[in-house]
């Protein structure tokens, strides 16, 4: 079975047209590949569906806004995967 | 309808917040501005406006949803088909279906029909933020009322 990093890369070149060897759990998605709120919107929409979660988008730029972390914290795709793993674990079975 | 100011839901006939789902009805006029440019002598309503239809009768199911705390925007337009012309005059029901609440963001599939056949259909995304001011929520609340928007989803508790 595929890793979370593998299939969230995948998602990202699929709904961005980015070349898959481009995207490594060290890019950034703003700052490495370029991805805007727009592309970020469907690349969400893309996990949700694909892992059964929530990414709670709303909170995390809250959390970057108000200076509680970093985006590297959420945009860097290797952070993003551990995140969403996190919310894999913790979806009622 | 009145198309020239975007208004394109007269009524929500159903709305069922927990079930996802609205029906609205949408009255096409008989005479608008808009049908002297499209298309002198052969009056149809545009395809824009068709989509913008199926937008705003999702739009009204996540504003259901949001009790008005948040707005939503279109962002996306997806598998758009415009199946065939509608003519001044004609009623169109519109249906929505809630496909997934993300967090600052929805997804809708909608469908305009009418006498029981289907005109067009779309996935919608939204954007879903704050009110850009008291103005156009106050207007929203306003339109809502107007065409039997459920006064129990008008605002939070």
């Amino acid at each position: 079975m595929a890793s979370t990093f593998e299939q969230v890369a995948d998602i990202i070149a699929d709904t961005c047209d980015i070349e898959r060897d481009r995207i490594t759990p060290e890019s950034h998605a703003i700052k490495d590949l370029g991805i805007d709120s727009l592309d970020f919107l469907d690349i969400a929409f893309a996990i949700d569906k694909a892992f059964g979660i929530k990414m709670p988008l709303e909170q995390w730029t809250q959390e970057v806004n108000d200076g509680k972390v970093s985006t590297e914290e959420y945009f860097v795709l290797g952070n993003l995967c551990k995140h969403i793993d996190q919310l894999r674990e913790a979806k009622p079975a | 309808m009145l198309l020239e100011y975007f208004q394109m839901v007269d009524r929500i006939e159903a709305i069922d917040p927990a079930a996802d789902t609205i029906r609205t009805v949408c009255n096409v006029p008989t005479q608008s501005p808009v049908f002297m440019g499209h298309f002198p002598g052969f009056p149809r309503l545009p395809g824009a406006l068709m989509i913008e239809t199926m937008a705003q009768t999702g739009g009204w199911l996540v504003l259901a949803r949001l009790k008005f705390v948040k707005m939503p925007f279109l962002t996306r337009v997806e598998s758009a088909k415009l199946r065939r012309f509608v003519e001044p005059g004609e009623i169109l029901n519109g249906e929505a279906t809630l496909v997934h609440d993300g967090s600052g963001f929805a997804v809708i599939e909608a469908v305009i029909s009418t006498g029981g056949q289907k005109v067009a259909s779309a996935e919608i995304r939204y954007v879903v933020g704050p009110f850009p001011n008291d103005t156009i929520r106050g207007a929203m609340i306003f339109k809502a009322r107007e065409i039997g928007f459920p006064e129990d989803r008008l605002h939070a508790e």
